[in-house]
């Protein structure tokens, strides 16, 4: 009685052995859904003349290789531009675009925009959220004038709103990109 | 045929007419377990007046006896009284066995004790069920907390991770029931998913001593067992309540046991946990609640020789993690350090949003045993484990509700041991074990697989065996040899199979290329072998001396070969390597114990030398679109560990009496000759007890728990630029925290309810001066400080 109750277990566990033990699909690859590999920031100038477009681009998200910053020219002293913010995920084929999302979920988004180095530029926010606060994936730029220094794009995921700058805004950053720009 | 029966009858009652009635029966009585001789142990015969002691070698006559069958019960103080039936023929010789303790399933009982020593030369440190309850509403990780040398690596309050002699995760080995817990304990942000209430005895052995278990355990083993249910009719349950003040709200636990003299037995036992945000001295944490859910059950049949068990146990946990602590790059990380308060203070709430864990494990464990008169005890097991994690992030649109993090771990386990008594003097116990596993990483979550898909097999095989060389000294020796193969598909990122010269190095591991990610089939072996050497010498009425040296190896776990990414509950991008070999730790442990009935202590200093050690440091600042992020690389160095555990306890009175406890580690990397991060600071707790059985049992104790700020630690600070205020900042993420005091009252008086109730009321409050501290082991330290005073008011009704 008793050995048939041992052989019974051992049994029991070399079919559950056997049972679990031929798996050899290979998994399927997961492209990251929310990452952000691309900003572009498309400044038009509103006299008309040749846009300006700042990008930068890290097509291995957090791997090892750092992001490819671009900036395609300079700025023109004394004019305003429009500005417009695009997010992209390159990663997927085709690529996603997160602005999209930033947009649906205006309240819980915002841009900031921070001078360095001495550049003489002013911005203002051109889109709000339903709250009307701003969102600022749209805005305005004026090269005030001739000058060198830095532009750096900050977009916060939950900050707290309103606010009166990064300093007390909160939340997390979900883009920091910083471009060397001079107006001319 | 008539006559021949007739015959029989005719020369039977010849024989009983002419019976002899001065026989003598005389024989041993012994110990079923181990042949012992059992002394003082009483005969008497039905029917007759007659009784019998034995004397100290166990033997006994009994007189005048007729030929024929008598009925003798035999008993003995500690031992189940048992019948039996014995044929008198002239002057008999016979031998009578009993079960001269209780045992139970999966127990070695050794000396009375009821719960076994699992390491014959390495001191243990036990916390009894009393103890336990006290931490009803705690964690497993609380409970061990308690105990000289175990220390926590914290995330928050909720996710408390053991850490032994300074050594935590992979390193320590956690045995729940007899199963090897296999639930991603890698991870140091995962806790052990063990309900602390279903545990009835927890065993701690630093160091890997106890190769039974694995010989793998370079920090140490922590031995859960459920209590045990007695050879007897009974009916018995129990039912903890407990309350807190911080967190507003309480744990319920109950078990019930139901057991037969025939040695059948069944117990149920489940526990609800129900806590929202804890608080510090000053503010709320918010989201850190926990919701907790655990069941289990038990059937067996226990028999002095033989026996069959079934155990079947779920765990089911939801954890908040601070929101607070959920961050981007280093610039969010310099805003979090820079502010004395949580960034993200909300009202009191019982929800548990994202950031969060939800975890859930099931265990199913069948075993059997059979005992051989004089040689010993065989047992075959199979468990069955499945944990399910799933980590839940702050993220955007359709994918809010989804988990980032969907990881289904299966394990399967095979085990035959042996416990033999050679001679008297001289035992061995060996086994083999085989195991399976294999993890199911979600692709759903759609973030890339924190642990890729693999298969692994594990097949060990170890024998220990002791020997007593006199009354006074015990040897121990034993070895264990493992092998594991493991079959991954993991998908690594274009970039970093290049930048890490992997392309060059496992051309052979590609198995398909896609546009920026490569899908590779690593095939890993791995040999180990592993060993213990020691001796316990005894000496004077009360003294002992503990001597173990024990070599571990340990193969490196999926998260140190492959992890590569983002790791957002960290902030940080974690960075394994694929070409680590096994590491191997080197310890040796003295043990000097003394206990008289006033003043007991022990003082246990140790050296862990461990080579190739993997250990996890930052390494450089990566650049992405959102911003600065430390790297932390996995790498192999060689480790050294010297420490000191000491724990006393002076009684004054009757009635009062005082504990100490003091840990000391020190952990060097000794390549590089800096400090090893993460190392627990000093720590000494000082606990006055007053404690009266003659009055309702009433207990009252005030403990002081002070640790000391940890000065040894490596400088990991990085700079980072800041475009908003065009400075450059450093980010001090390696500046431990200062020393801090806690004071911790607690007491508890019984009442008898009725007769067969016995109702404990207690109350306790934690860190009673409400102080302010960060824990220099608490990985989310940097945002917030820890709990503030507790108020707990326990109930527990034994019935």
């Amino acid at each position: 009685m008793k050995k048939v109750k041992f052989l019974s277990i051992l049994l029991l566990t070399t079919i559950l052995f056997a049972a679990c033990s031929s798996d050899d699909d290979t998994p399927e690859q997961v492209n990251e859904e929310e990452v952000i590999t691309t900003m572009t920031v498309t400044l038009v100038p509103n006299n008309g003349g040749s846009s300006i477009t700042l990008q930068t681009r890290d097509l291995d998200g957090d791997g090892p290789n750092a992001p490819e910053v671009t900036v395609s020219g300079n700025l023109i002293t004394g004019t305003t531009y429009n500005g417009t913010i695009v997010l992209l995920n390159e990663t997927v084929s085709p690529a996603e675009n997160i602005t999209e999302e930033v947009e649906e979920e205006d309240e819980e988004h915002q841009f900031f925009y921070t001078t360095g180095g001495g550049i003489d530029v002013t911005t203002a926010y051109s889109n709000f959220d339903d709250d009307g606060n701003p969102l600022g994936t749209e805005f305005t730029l004026t090269a005030v004038s001739a000058s060198s220094g830095t532009l750096t794009f900050t977009l916060r995921h939950l900050p707290t709103k309103p606010n009166t700058g990064l300093e007390d805004a909160g939340g997390e950053t979900d883009v920091a990109a910083t471009f060397s720009v001079t107006v001319e | 045929m008539r006559n021949y029966a007739l015959l029989i009858l005719l020369l039977s009652s010849i024989i009983s007419i002419s019976q002899n009635c001065d026989n003598t029966l005389s024989g041993t009585v012994t110990d079923l377990h181990d042949g012992s001789l059992l002394s003082g142990a009483t005969l008497i015969v039905a029917g007759t007046e007659q009784a019998a002691l034995t004397d100290l070698d166990g033997k006994f006559t009994i007189t005048n006896l007729c030929d024929g069958n008598y009925s003798i019960q035999v008993s003995h103080l500690y031992c189940l009284t048992k019948g039996f039936t014995v044929t008198i023929s002239g002057n008999t010789t016979k031998s009578f066995k009993l079960e001269h303790h209780l045992e139970e399933l999966n127990q070695i009982t050794v000396e009375g004790k009821a719960y076994g020593v699992k390491s014959k030369t390495t001191f243990e440190n036990t916390i009894s069920k009393e103890e336990l309850e006290r931490f009803s509403s705690g964690s497993l990780g609380d409970a061990l907390n308690s105990l000289s040398g175990v220390s926590s690596l914290n995330t928050g309050n909720t996710v408390i991770k053991p850490l032994v002699n300074g050594l935590h995760s992979s390193r320590v080995v956690i045995i729940n029931n007899g199963v090897r817990m296999e639930d991603q304990e890698w991870g140091a942000e995962h806790a052990p998913n063990i309900d602390i209430n279903s545990v009835g005895n927890l065993t701690l052995i630093k160091g890997a001593g106890a190769l039974q278990y694995g010989g793998d355990a370079i920090g140490g083993v922590i031995v859960a067992e459920a209590s045990k249910a007695p050879m007897k009719d009974s009916l018995y349950g129990k039912t903890l309540l407990t309350a807190a003040s911080n967190g507003r709200g309480a744990s319920l636990t109950s078990q019930l046991t139901k057991s037969y003299q025939n040695g059948w037995y069944a117990k149920a036992q489940g526990t609800l946990k129900r806590f929202g945000d804890f608080e510090a001295p000053d503010y709320v944490l918010s989201n850190t609640g926990i919701f907790e859910r655990n069941a289990s059950l038990q059937l067996g049949l226990n028999r002095f020789d033989y026996g069959i068990e079934a155990y079947y146990s779920i765990f089911k946990n939801e954890m908040g993690i601070l929101s607070a602590s959920h961050l981007g790059g280093a610039e969010d990380q310099i805003r979090a350090l820079n502010s004395n308060t949580p960034l993200i203070i909300n009202d009191f709430t019982y929800t548990i949003m994202a950031p969060k864990q939800d975890v859930t494990h099931h265990l199913a464990r069948v075993k059997g045993f059979k005992k051989f008169d004089g040689f010993g005890k065989l047992s075959l097991q199979y468990d069955f484990q499945s944990n399910n994690r799933l980590e839940f992030d702050i993220r955007t649109g359709d994918d809010s509700d989804k988990a980032s993090v969907d990881l289904q771990l299966d394990t399967h386990t095979l085990l035959l041991d042996l416990d033999a008594h050679l001679t008297d003097a001289l035992r061995l116990k060996t086994g083999i074990i085989g195991r399976y596993q294999t993890n199911f990483a979600d692709p759903n979550t759609g973030v890339r697989r924190l642990i890729p898909d693999y298969d692994k097999y594990d097949l060990g095989i170890y024998a220990v065996a002791d020997y007593k060389l006199t009354d006074h000294l015990l040897l121990e020796v034993g070895g264990r040899f493992d092998y594991t193969y493991l079959d991954a598909f993991k998908f690594y990122r274009t970039s970093f199979w290049e930048s890490r010269n992997y392309d060059q190095l496992f051309p052979e591991l590609i198995v398909e290329e896609f546009n920026n990610q490569i899908l590779t089939n690593p095939q890993l072996n791995y040999y180990n072998g592993s060993g213990t050497v020691g001796a316990t010498y005894t000496f004077g009425k009360d003294s002992k001396l503990f001597f173990n040296y024990s070599i571990a190896s340990r193969a490196p776990n999926p998260s140190e070969l492959f992890s590569e990414g983002l790791h957002h509950s960290a902030s940080r991008i974690e960075l394994g390597d694929l070409r680590f070999n096994s590491e191997v730790g080197h310890k040796i442990s003295l043990t000097f114990q003394r206990e008289t009935d006033t003043f007991s202590f022990s003082v246990n200093p140790y050296i862990n030398t461990i080579s190739d050690f993997i250990v996890i440091e930052p390494t450089e600042i990566q650049q992405t679109v959102r911003g600065n992020f430390q790297v932390w690389e996995y790498r192999q160095t060689n480790a050294q560990l010297i420490g000191v555990d000491v724990d006393a306890s002076y009684a004054f009175t009757e009635n009062f009496s005082l504990k100490n406890q003091f840990s000391l580690v020190k952990g060097y990397d000794r390549t590089t000759d800096k400090p090893l991060i993460s190392m627990p600071p000093v720590n000494t707790k000082n606990e006055l007890i007053y404690q009266n059985s003659e009055l309702n049992n009433i207990r009252f104790s005030l403990q002081s728990a002070y640790y000391f700020r940890q000065n040894e630690y490596p400088d990991t600070n990085f700079e980072v630029f800041l475009p908003e205020t065009e400075t450059t900042e450093l980010v001090d993420v390696s500046t431990p925290p200062d020393a801090y005091h806690l004071l911790n009252f607690n007491s508890s008086i019984d009442l008898n309810a009725s007769k067969k109730t016995i109702v404990t009321v207690g109350i306790g409050i934690t860190n009673v001066l409400n102080t302010s501290y960060r824990n220099y082991l608490n990985r989310l330290r940097y945002y917030a400080d820890d709990l503030g005073r507790n108020f707990l008011l326990n109930l527990k009704i034994n019935y």
